[in-house]
């Protein structure tokens, strides 16, 4: 792995609810402009772990440190430099795009002008000008989709979370979602996100793999692969499904 | 926050179904409850049976047709079509005058008359039964006194403190505020809360720097405005539709319902923390605060004639301490001092409602 300046830390992180262990030692670090993959099947699991990290739940124990702030401490710090965009969906169906970008701008306390710019430019990206003064509502999916992982950014955020974005959409918006995401990254934003589509999970730079609660591996996809001694991703995965087993 | 209320303003004006219960409602259900629902009576259809037709029958029927309450539908002339004329729906009282009336009363001092009623409606019925025998009593006593012969004569003058005319619309009135207000902010609060929720905009807004309570707050305030100029659409209503005046002071009125308006709000807020969806909230609020604030708060029906136990649980209501506030206000014209006790009461329960939704809330975080 290159040397970078790390812009998530996690260790030993510990998260219970009563008797169940939703993640159980944590201990991995995320470099900036990182393209992290975090995969496992348990979707519950792996969105409480977005949760600590974007300072809306505590650990039981442990210290997870984003953006220079520890969660638990300063969430609110933490807050402020994060983008997150899941796949239920957070747009406003009933406004506008342009009124949407202005709202998550709004509370961002991002001043007018630079949310017109933004708002402005992400249009022009996503080749969607036409579509400012539409409702959500009218608006296809995955369309939405990208609209919804613009306005995650729109605040230059140090770190994105996505969780599981790509739910239920086309093959093709997948691809032009993961390009928009490439993009980003290219601009020093860290982008963390959750899937269980296993080709997307080859378009990460590095993965962890959670099981049961618990980091069973974790390197970039082609040492992984040639850990386990296989071809795919997919194979990856299963061989540590069945492994646990 | 600014830009977290301009938000929710647009919800509001583009949801239609919104924009109708938040100013169509009020406009339609006083007006609903103050023509159409009305307890008086004026008008009811009867018909007489003179077997007598005789000057005192017919000053007596004069009597009856001239009190206001009552108009001639039809002049019957044997028993046998009495049944027939109450079939037909539209007789609410058949008055009979029995054979040689005028004659009997001068010789024996007493006469019968007999007053049917339809009391497929026990109000209407028992209610025009009360207006008969008031004019047949009060036909009896001046006959007496003309004939001087009670030395004695007792007449009750009666006043109707508060409301000389019984109008209903002086009940319907501060009732209808009391539901309307706890409808819009209680209902509308809760569902538009469990709508982010439900469609995932809650978890955008949790994740994002504004404080829990900076979203609460940015979500309830366009209610407390609309709550409030509802408030002001009933009184005008109240006031240049029905001429119901307000006796007492406008500045407490007003600063009263702000203060059930935030209690209606906070209890919104804990709705939504319990509910998932926005059919729950809808059920919830409309189980747990509609039903009871229009049964159990002396709203139609007065407490004092409940059973103990429901007598107890509209205690609990806080619709009712607000019903007694109001009419102490808008009919009596009084002052704090004589409501302090209800006014501390809502009081409470919104400490008490704002802190279970605060402690729900971080629950529902951790």
């Amino acid at each position: 792995m290159k040397q970078r300046e790390e812009i998530i830390s996690v260790e030993n992180l510990v998260k219970k609810f009563g008797r169940f262990t939703a993640n159980d030692r944590l201990n991995f670090s995320v470099g900036k402009g990182e393209i992290f993959g975090f995969l496992g099947a348990n979707g519950a699991v792996k969105t409480t772990a977005i949760k600590i990290l974007s300072g809306l739940s505590k650990p039981t124990s442990g210290k997870a440190v984003v953006a220079g702030f520890d969660v638990s401490r300063h969430p609110d710090k933490v807050k402020k430099n994060i983008g997150y965009m899941s796949q239920r969906f957070s747009l406003y169906e009933d406004m506008t795009v342009k009124e949407n970008f202005r709202f998550y701008g709004g509370i961002y306390g991002m001043r007018r002008k630079e949310i017109r710019d933004r708002t402005a430019f992400f249009l022009k990206n996503l080749g969607m000008q036409s579509f400012e003064n539409m409702l959500l509502k009218k608006i296809p999916l995955g369309w939405k989709q990208k609209l919804a992982f613009s306005v995650a950014i729109l605040h230059n955020p140090r770190i994105v979370f996505l969780d599981e974005p790509t739910g239920g959409v086309d093959p093709i918006t997948r691809r032009q979602f993961w390009e928009l995401i490439y993009e980003t990254a290219a601009q020093g934003t860290t982008v963390f996100v959750t899937t269980h589509y296993m080709d997307e999970a080859e378009y990460c730079e590095r993965v962890s793999i959670m099981s049961e609660g618990r980091i069973e591996a974790i390197g970039t996809p082609a040492q992984l692969k040639e850990k386990f001694k296989v071809s795919t991703m997919d194979e990856v995965f299963l061989k540590i499904a069945r492994y646990k087993e | 926050m600014w830009p977290f209320i301009k938000k929710e303003f647009l919800h509001i004006f583009r949801d239609y179904r919104s924009m109708l219960i938040l100013f169509g409602m009020p406009v339609v259900q006083v007006l609903l409850f103050g023509f159409a629902i009305t307890t008086d009576i004026n008008d009811a259809k009867i018909a007489i049976l003179d077997h007598s037709k005789d000057p005192v029958t017919r000053e007596l029927t004069q009597k009856f047709l001239s009190s206001g309450y009552f108009i001639l539908e039809q002049n019957l002339h044997s028993n046998n079509q009495i049944e027939d004329a109450f079939r037909k729906g539209e007789i609410k009282e058949v008055v009979v005058f029995e054979n040689r009336f005028a004659e009997k009363l001068k010789k024996e001092g007493r006469a019968d008359m007999q007053i049917l009623l339809d009391a497929s409606e026990p109000n209407t019925a028992s209610m025009l039964n009360a207006y008969s025998e008031g004019i047949v009593n009060t036909f009896g006593m001046q006959q007496l006194k003309a004939a001087n012969k009670i030395p004695l004569s007792i007449t009750t003058e009666s006043l109707m403190l508060y409301n000389p005319e019984l109008k209903s619309v002086y009940m319907f009135v501060p009732g209808v505020i009391t539901v309307l207000l706890m409808l819009v902010s209680a209902m509308m609060t809760s569902i538009s809360i469990t709508r982010e929720k439900e469609t995932g905009t809650m978890e955008a807004l949790l994740v994002s720097p504004l404080k829990p309570l900076q979203i609460i707050l940015g979500k309830v305030s366009p209610y407390v405005l609309l709550s409030f100029i509802n408030l002001l659409v009933i009184l005008l209503l109240a006031r240049f539709v029905f001429s119901m005046p307000v006796q007492g002071n406008y500045a407490l009125l007003l600063a009263e319902s702000v203060l059930f308006i935030v209690m209606s709000l906070a209890l919104g807020i804990l709705i939504s923390t319990v509910s998932k969806t926005q059919q729950q909230a809808m059920l919830l609020s409309m189980f747990a605060l509609m039903l009871p604030t229009i049964l159990l708060s002396g709203f139609i029906f007065p407490i004092e004639n409940m059973p103990v136990i429901l007598q107890w649980l509209s205690h609990l209501m806080p619709s009712k301490w607000f019903i007694i506030i109001i009419k102490n206000i808008m009919l009596k014209g009084v002052g704090i001092t004589y409501f302090w006790k209800e006014t501390l009461i809502i009081l409470f329960l919104t400490l008490f409602f704002i802190g279970m939704s605060v402690k729900k809330f971080k629950v529902r975080l951790e």
